[in-house]
């Protein structure tokens, strides 16, 4: 029998270190060695904690969900929601990707904000930010998973504004939040109907009575996973709320790896992943799930393909490989959405990591050097960085082949599987979408790498070469294990049909959380199909694509390396379709014509027109109105004695004529 | 002492006290002994708290001794769960206030902390006064301070806006005064008595059409004082040209006396009129207009008080959405949003008087960057700012929260457009915190501010606390609550005319689960005519 150990200190521990760390940010600003010790020891011991747990339940057995109550959180009226943790299987996975993945980068972010003056104010947000993050993935209730929900949208916020006297850094922090909140808002309805309909909002109570009170196809099913699907779109970047995340790169580039790639935009396929029950019963909200995914897959990927901003490309990479997780989960392939999860956050961190890392060496460079202006982000600016970054060099190749899909690297499988499973659970278009997608991919990472690391000159200027440098150790050290995994992590689960070993860790870890979903889709949807839309079995289609990846690494590779680039100071503006790509297909400006403008001429509509002109206008009216009233009133006591006598007789004979008649 | 029964007349009487003794004074020494007397208070009353009994349905710590017999009027005061959380919001929140007047404060000091003083007695006496004249009497009394208040140490325009407030305010409450002496009259014709007692007037027999002239009356005077769209506009004025701690009491306390005043008096004496479906409807939707429209307003306003005075008016309509849509847990989530509302709107005005005395500006163009220098204010801001926005584990998200998952079961379209409530929330808050404490700190005059000072943090200190305190475990705010709301329940259960939800609550727990019993809830709220009473076989 397994029971959480030390459930509790997995979650207290990052929160200690986000008050101690708080505290300092205050009372030892200047003082950074204890931020740097306690930053990362709290995660890492939060890790170590997790993987004992981890360790204890594998031993065990057990596939039932552990749950911890400490406390009674809200109880009113029918309404009892407790502050619970839920230790199972999945909620294991995901504890360990966020403690494992946390910790590299709190090593890292010790190397990469080393001198910030802000260095203790970091540390406080991102372990804050760690401790919501296991309060999403443990809590056993919706409402207690929403507090993790906005709290990391809040340390994301703050983090994204990190350095807030830049005033478009602070806006992409306000951008974040609000649209999030267009999300946070369609899980809170979700919520509303779930108590309306089970009473309660505890998983124990919900998900296994799913089946009993809700039909297969249930119109409140499908409200209920289409709202939940809003919130995902919000938190993970989707279309068409995904307009957040490439402004977010603004934070510092270890939040960009730990919250806007590995972490904390996943939520929303966690969310998804753990009521997928619910999902199940709804297949019209399963089929916008995959839609949406693919379809932001797809765009995503475009966009990408010709950014020169380092992060700018690796952000829309990201929408793009989130876009692959949910239509993993949309098609019901929840196991495959939680594995690409997982090696995604992997080789994305890794890859922020890397730009991080050629940043930061550029910038340093710079600033040695005596320059100021220029964009350290550019690409343009880059070029043939392998000569003084060997570590992030080769590390970055490893996790570039591992988002392009080849084989053995760990996107490969799990990529191959989300493709796979789109395929043969009847959706032959998304299928396609996918493959295409797949293969922009490997393109826009070529060309990244590139641009970045090839090319045989050296575009960051004369003075400024001399100052370039490798990665500091405890900057190199999370790039060389993170290589490492995107290498290996996708051998937990290799397919029957490779010739190779058959693995299936992950998925016999996680059947049994999604048995009941998996249940459902083969009692309503029928049996998966056997070859793909065009036929073909697995092995086939794993073959074709990691060639076909593989080709167009080659291939975009060799172009963007033979042609000579200039600094981005002294590059033309892209045209025609480029432009169009470049501007991100003008979503941006499109969202403040539509929406922004018009509900700011509203809102001031409401404040000018209704409340200081109509109905302030009414009230001051009526007291005008009396103020005349009592002026006539007050003529009339003018004092003299004539008057009053006429008004007298007039009165006698008004009263007179009425009692007469 | 606590459970005897004279605490709660030393509450009222020891602040009157307090006022003339600010009078005998001089100067600053006015605003020390108005301090004091509200620490007094605050400590003598704090102590309610834990001898409060929890689950006991009837009104505690009552007194009733006879005042003008022959007029069955009589000095009766007590309290349940809703008046004990808003005895201790005013005697928490007046120690503040009167605290973060020291520095704003410059002119007439004794006349201005003893109208704070006698203002204290006002507030509490309406919320412990089982009496429908003393009621009055208190209701009356705290208008003629804060009309000084805001008229004589406001701001620009503080003539305007003072007799804006009184007016709107009057207006209400005359047609109030009419409808107790109506009340008291149709009592007198059933019963052959002439009484003011709460208790006894609950009993008087009604018929249907005058319980909604009696009704009508006494919800202008509340809906005023609320307020809710569109009777709102005193508002903005108000508190804009209030002095700091006038705003702070205006928001904190004062805003909370119309929905303390349907809980109390409006819903349980005209139960038949407030839960018909035209009254029910009528004030759900004015309170969603009021969430949306007010976050709209707030969000273009560019003077900071302004705008937080128009988060109030949204605030406030979460609040009558809760005690409209008739459920418990809604009920529960509005009277504690009532006390977060108090908390955070509160500690709002007190931040941005504390930016007013550095700078003498409220117009947030005017900030920018002062994170830099005011790094404690920047992150008390930041804290209060997000709990009125509801973030989850600050206060004001236990409250919207029950609120909203309460509703929906009656009104669940109403609660969908409310929800939307936190999106705009955010676009009002966000920006306004981005404009005055983050961006570049690019005026000379902002450079120079001084981070907040000793006085200031431990007014501040325990307004934080409570917001993360409530945030995280308002379990004993909630338990105190229950049987009041209970009662309230009860009172409007009584009725067949009230469909929905409550019925349901007479089924044994589990019954009422299930899709069915939630669809035919719906329905019984979409369509018009009221739904038959669910019997124990639904939804099984």
């Amino acid at each position: 029998m397994y029971h959480p150990i030390l459930p509790a200190l997995v979650l207290a521990l990052p929160l200690a270190g986000a008050i101690i760390n708080g505290v300092g940010a205050f009372l030892w600003r200047e003082d950074h060695r204890v931020a740097r010790w306690v930053g990362p020891l709290a995660v890492g011991a939060s890790f170590v904690v997790v993987a004992i747990n981890f360790f204890a339940m594998k031993a065990s057995g057990t596939t039932a969900a552990s749950v911890v109550s400490l406390w009674t959180w809200i109880a009113a009226g029918g309404l009892h929601v407790g502050v619970d943790l839920q230790f199972d299987r999945l909620s294991m996975v995901m504890m360990l990707i966020v403690t494992g993945v946390s910790t590299l980068i709190h090593v890292y972010s010790i190397g990469y904000m080393r001198g910030d003056p802000g260095f203790n104010r970091f540390f406080a947000y991102l372990n804050l930010f760690v401790f919501f993050m296991l309060v999403l993935v443990t809590a056993a209730s919706f409402p207690l998973m929403f507090v993790g929900w906005e709290g990391v949208g809040l340390c994301s916020y703050l983090l994204i504004g990190f350095w807030y006297e830049n005033e478009a850094y602070s806006n992409a922090g306000k951008k974040a939040f609000i649209v999030n909140r267009i999300g946070d808002f369609g899980f809170l309805v979700a919520m509303f109907i779930i108590f309306g309909i089970f009473g309660s909002l505890d998983f124990s109570q919900v998900l296994p009575a799913a089946t009993g009170h809700l039909r297969y196809g249930d119109v409140w099913a499908t409200l209920i996973t289409l709202f939940l699907f809003l919130a995902c779109m919000g938190k993970s970047a989707q279309i068409p709320l995904y307009v957040w995340l490439p402004d977010a790169m603004a934070g510092p580039t270890p939040v960009s790896a730990l919250i806007h790639a590995a972490t904390m935009v996943t939520a929303g396929v966690y969310l998804v992943a753990r009521t997928s029950v619910l999902f199940a019963l709804a297949p019209i909200s399963q089929a916008v799930v995959a839609t949406v995914g693919a379809g932001t897959a797809l765009f995503a990927a475009t966009i990408a393909t010709q950014q020169w901003d380092i992060k700018k490309v690796l952000a829309y990479s990201t929408i793009s490989q989130l876009g692959y997780m949910f239509l993993a989960v949309g098609v019901g392939a929840f196991t495959a959405g939680i594995f690409h999860l997982m090696t995604h956050a992997f080789f994305k961190a890794l890859l922020f990591l890397g730009a991080g890392a050629v940043i930061h060496s550029v910038e340093h460079a710079w600033h040695e050097a005596g320059r100021h202006g220029g964009d350290p982000n550019d690409m343009r600016n880059h070029g043939d960085l392998r000569r003084w970054m060997p570590v992030t060099w080769i590390t970055m190749w490893s996790a570039t082949l591992a988002i392009s899909g080849v084989f053995p690297f760990a996107g490969f499988f799990s990529k191959d599987e989300v493709i796979w499973k789109s395929g043969v659970l009847g959706y032959p278009l998304l299928w396609g979408v996918a493959l295409v997608a797949a293969f922009l991919t490997a393109g826009y990472m070529a060309r990244l790498m590139a641009l970045t690391f090839h090319g045989g000159e050296n575009r960051t200027g004369e003075e400024a070469r001399g100052h370039l440098h490798g990665a500091p150790l405890a900057m190199a050290v999370p790039l060389v294990v993170l290589g490492v995994l995107s290498l290996v992590g996708g051998w937990i689960q290799i397919p029957e049909a490779l010739p190779l070993p058959h693995v299936s860790a992950l998925e016999g870890w996680l059947d049994p959380v999604f048995e009941p979903a998996h249940h459902v889709m083969a009692m309503h949807g029928g049996a998966a199909a056997t070859a793909a839309p065009l036929g073909g079995g697995e092995l086939t289609w794993g073959l074709i694509s990691t060639v076909v990846a593989l080709a167009v690494v080659v291939w975009i590779f060799l172009a963007v390396v033979r042609r000579r680039y200039r600094p981005a100071a002294e590059s033309p503006e892209p045209t025609g379709l480029s432009l169009v790509l470049y501007r991100k297909w003008y979503v941006d400006e499109l969202y403040d014509r539509l929406i922004v403008r018009p509900l700011m001429a509203l809102w001031r509509g409401c404040w000018k027109i209704v409340d200081d002109g109509l109905i302030d206008g009414t009230v001051n009216g009526l007291a005008s109105g009396a103020r005349a009233v009592g002026w006539v009133g007050s003529q009339l006591q003018s004092g003299r004695l004539g008057a009053y006598v006429l008004l007298f007789m007039v009165g006698v004979l008004v009263i007179l004529g009425t009692v007469a008649f | 002492m606590y459970h005897s029964h004279w605490i709660l007349t030393l509450l009222l009487a020891i602040p009157l006290a307090g006022a003339f003794a600010c009078l005998g004074v001089s100067g600053e020494r006015a605003g020390r002994v108005a301090l004091w007397t509200t620490v007094l208070e605050a400590a003598l009353a704090l102590p309610l708290f834990w001898t409060f009994r929890i689950g006991a349905g009837s009104f505690q710590n009552t007194v009733s001794v006879p005042w003008i017999g022959a007029w069955g009027i009589g000095y009766r005061v007590g309290i349940d769960g809703i008046s004990l959380l808003m005895v201790l919001l005013t005697v928490v929140i007046m120690p503040l206030a009167v605290a973060g007047s020291f520095r704003y404060i410059e002119r007439h000091r004794p006349a201005y902390y003893a109208s704070m003083l006698v203002l204290t007695t006002g507030m509490l006496g309406v919320f412990v006064a089982l009496d429908m004249f003393l009621f009055y009497v208190f209701w009356e009394l705290m208008l003629v301070p804060m009309y000084f208040i805001i008229g004589i140490w406001g701001g620009e325009r503080r003539l305007y806006s003072a007799i804006k407030f009184f007016l709107y305010t009057t207006v209400g409450s005359l047609l109030m005064l009419v409808a107790i002496a109506g009340l008291v009259y149709l009592h007198w014709r059933s019963s052959g008595t002439v009484t003011f007692a709460y208790a006894e007037l609950l009993n008087t027999p009604i018929s249907r059409p005058v319980q909604f002239w009696l009704f009508a009356a006494f919800a202008l005077a509340f809906a005023i004082k609320v307020p809710m769209f569109p009777l709102h506009t005193w508002l903005p004025d108000a508190h804009t040209e209030a002095p700091t701690a006038g705003s702070v009491v205006l928001a904190g306390i004062l805003l909370k006396m119309g929905t303390y005043g349907f809980l109390r008096f409006g819903i349980p004496l005209f139960p038949r009129a407030a839960t018909s479906h035209a009254v029910v409807g009528l004030f759900v939707t004015l309170a969603v207009i009021g969430i949306l429209y007010a976050a709209w307003v707030a969000a273009v306003q560019p003077d900071a008080k302004k705008l937080v005075a128009y988060t109030s008016v949204a605030h406030l309509g979460f609040v009558m959405l809760g005690v409209f849509g008739f459920t418990a847990e809604g009920l529960q989530g509005g009277i504690l949003q009532m006390v977060n509302h108090g908390i955070s709107t509160g500690a709002l005005f007190l931040l941005i008087g504390m930016l007013y005395e550095r700078r003498h500006t409220r117009n947030i163009a005017d900030f920018g960057g002062i994170a830099k220098v005011m790094p404690v204010f920047a992150v008390c801001l930041v804290v209060v700012a997000l709990s009125s926005i509801g973030l989850p584990g600050t206060n004001g998200f236990v409250g919207e929260f029950l609120i909203l998952v309460g509703t929906f079961r009656t009104h669940p379209l109403a609660t969908v457009i409310a929800a939307t409530g936190v999106i705009f929330a955010a676009c009002y808050m966000l920006p306004m915190v981005q404009r005055v404490i983050l961006n570049p700190l690019d005026r000379q005059e902002n450079r120079e501010l001084q981070d907040l000072g000793g006085r200031e943090r431990a007014i501040l200190v325990p307004l934080l606390a409570l917001i993360l305190l409530i945030g995280v475990y308002p379990k004993p705010f909630l338990d105190r609550l229950a049987p009041a709301v209970d009662r309230v329940l009860q009172r409007v259960d009584m009725l067949p005319s009230v469909p929905t939800a409550r019925a349901e609550r007479a089924l044994p727990p589990g019954v009422r689960l299930g899709r069915e019993a939630f669809t035919a809830n719906l329905s019984g709220v979409v369509d018009a005519p009221p739904a038959p009473a669910p019997g124990p076989e639904r939804g099984s």
